[in-house]
């Protein structure tokens, strides 16, 4: 079991409040999912030619004490470059105005247990393990403002209860997956992908699904496209709700194994795995309330 | 006493069930509302008198799960399997229900008024439930007993391995499971598709139905078969 919310503000006036709204919905799939909670929220994007970068040092030996200015000094000594810094205990968000590829490759190889969380224009994301509401007060998520989010509540049960395992999971620029359920081919797949140089960083069925999508999103698929294709490669139990820049986009397994549903209103979209998530948010009394079908997609835009 | 309220904002839900098997199973209560049900799990479980229950919202898993005799309405939308198990009296979901309405159920009446779900009447024992919207795939599945009656359409695999259950759709049937097959409406029929439709309150002809049964080519292991149905 897990569990899965999504919220996308239609109102722009909603936008500093996205964090505050999600929280209730995010501690109320606790149930589902105990052991770890993440979540990715998607901002007003960056410069063209700029990026930030979410880090996470809980699994370094310094924990939350990770020398995060120290990181800032060497990178711009390193590098050349001015990136910002904005640390919050075990995590930080760097901005710089580089490509990111050589300020991975110099992280990974100096500080090779700090744990890249994702990489884009929008996209700011946490995860961590413990309770959501733990998970939620460690990094203040109610403080959290942006057009849209995707967040997860684990109840692990096809890898270890670890950070680096919690979702959502990335891969490439902008693009988040949470996943509810388990896929019975993962394996198959990350065969498939890593002759194609798709490096996976754990053994996480669900890391399996997010570099596949994003795989054929980068080869140019539109994502209905790559969503068809996802339903003929991935096999398996699964509710996935992924975020880019711009959208949300929902897919089930034709058995529609996991649950999911869906509030909408003139001023927002809410998803959540059960009701009980969506109970708090304003005027939901009046929301439309329906049951994403099997094997079809939604799509929604910021 | 003659009605009640539950607050389930303000009340644990053990409470309100406590209630029920206990003061209501004494004959002390005829109606009981339940407000703020915001999809909890497991509201107005193993009823076993004729109490009227009112979960004004939405509910969660199991709602009116295992009931016997009580008439429990769910004004919103219900979650998966529920009336599961239900014994007898009548459960109604003026919303859609989510996947396994009125799984294994064995009396009783459930009335949906939307859409249900994937697997709605699985192994259903006997009893009746009338959909007024449409069912997700793999309805009726292994249904041993009991009718269904479904208003809007049916998706993939309806009835498999149906052994003496009877379905009745008016809409579009997507595909019928193994050993399922659709059978000429006798009078009968329309008088029992014409009792349940009075009995969930909803107007439709009953000559626009199809019967759906089991063609029993399951019920004896054919050998030769070589697991083509």
């Amino acid at each position: 079991m897990c569990g899965i919310v999504g919220l996308l503000v239609k109102t722009p006036a909603l936008r500093p409040r996205l964090g505050e709204l999600m929280v209730p919905m995010l501690i109320g799939m606790t149930e589902r999912g105990p052991d770890s909670a993440g979540l990715a929220v998607f901002t007003e994007p960056l410069a063209e030619s700029a990026r930030k970068i979410s880090l996470y040092s809980g699994m370094c030996e310094e924990g939350a004490d990770f020398d995060w200015r120290g990181l800032g000094h060497a990178l711009n000594a390193h590098l050349g470059i001015e990136a910002q810094i904005q640390p919050q205990g075990n995590h930080a968000v760097v901005t710089v105005g580089i490509a990111p590829e050589p300020l991975k490759r110099w992280i990974l190889e100096h500080h090779p247990k700090l744990h890249i969380l994702s990489t884009g224009r929008a996209i700011d994301l946490y995860k961590d393990i413990g309770t959501p509401g733990e998970v939620a007060a460690r990094y203040g998520f109610d403080r959290l403002a942006g057009s849209h989010l995707v967040g997860h509540t684990r109840m692990a049960t096809e890898s270890a209860v670890t950070p680096d395992r919690a979702h959502p999971f990335t891969a490439g620029e902008d693009f988040c997956l949470v996943h509810n359920g388990s896929l019975s081919n993962p394996y198959g797949v990350r065969r498939m992908l890593e002759p194609h140089g798709i490096r996976f960083e754990t053994d996480n069925d669900t890391e399996a699904a997010c570099r596949f999508l994003e795989w054929r999103l980068r080869e140019g698929d539109d994502l209905e496209t790559a969503l068809q294709k996802g339903f003929e490669a991935l096999d398996g139990f699964y509710t996935f709700l992924m975020g880019t820049a711009d959208k949300l986009a929902l897919i089930r397994d034709p058995f529609a194994c996991k649950p999911a549903v869906v509030a909408e209103t003139d001023d927002y979209v809410a998803i959540a795995s059960e009701f009980r998530s969506l109970a708090h948010l304003p005027d939901i009394r009046h929301a439309t309330v329906f049951e994403p079908a099997p094997e079809e997609m939604y799509v929604w835009n910021a | 006493m003659e009605r009640m309220s539950f607050d389930l904002a303000q009340t644990p839900l053990r409470e309100l069930n406590a209630f029920l098997h206990r003061e209501a199973s004494a004959g002390r209560v005829k109606q009981v509302v339940v407000t703020h049900p915001d999809g909890a799990h497991n509201i107005a479980v193993g009823l076993d008198c004729p109490v009227e229950v009112e979960i004004v919202g939405h509910a969660g898993y199991y709602a009116g799960g295992m009931n016997k005799l009580a008439s429990i309405t769910v004004t919103g939308s219900a979650g998966t399997g529920v009336a599961e198990n239900m014994m007898s009296g009548r459960v109604h979901v003026k919303g859609f229900a989510s996947n396994g309405a009125g799984a294994s159920m064995h009396g009783g009446l459930l009335v949906i008024d939307g859409d249900a779900g994937l697997r709605c009447g699985i192994s259903l024992k006997g009893g009746d439930i009338v959909v007024g919207g449409s069912v997700g795939s793999f309805s009726a599945f292994m249904a041993q007993a009991g009718r269904m009656v479904i208003c809007g359409d049916a998706g993939d695999a309806l009835g498999d391995s149906l052994y003496e259950a009877v379905l009745y759709v008016k809409g579009r049937i997507k595909s019928l499971g193994a050993d399922a097959r659709i059978e000429a409406m006798t009078e009968a029929d329309h008088a029992t598709v014409k009792a349940l439709l009075d009995a969930a309150g909803m107007a439709h002809d009953p000559r626009d139905f199809k019967r759906v049964a089991s063609a029993r080519n399951l019920y004896h292991w054919n050998a030769d078969a070589d697991q083509e149905y």
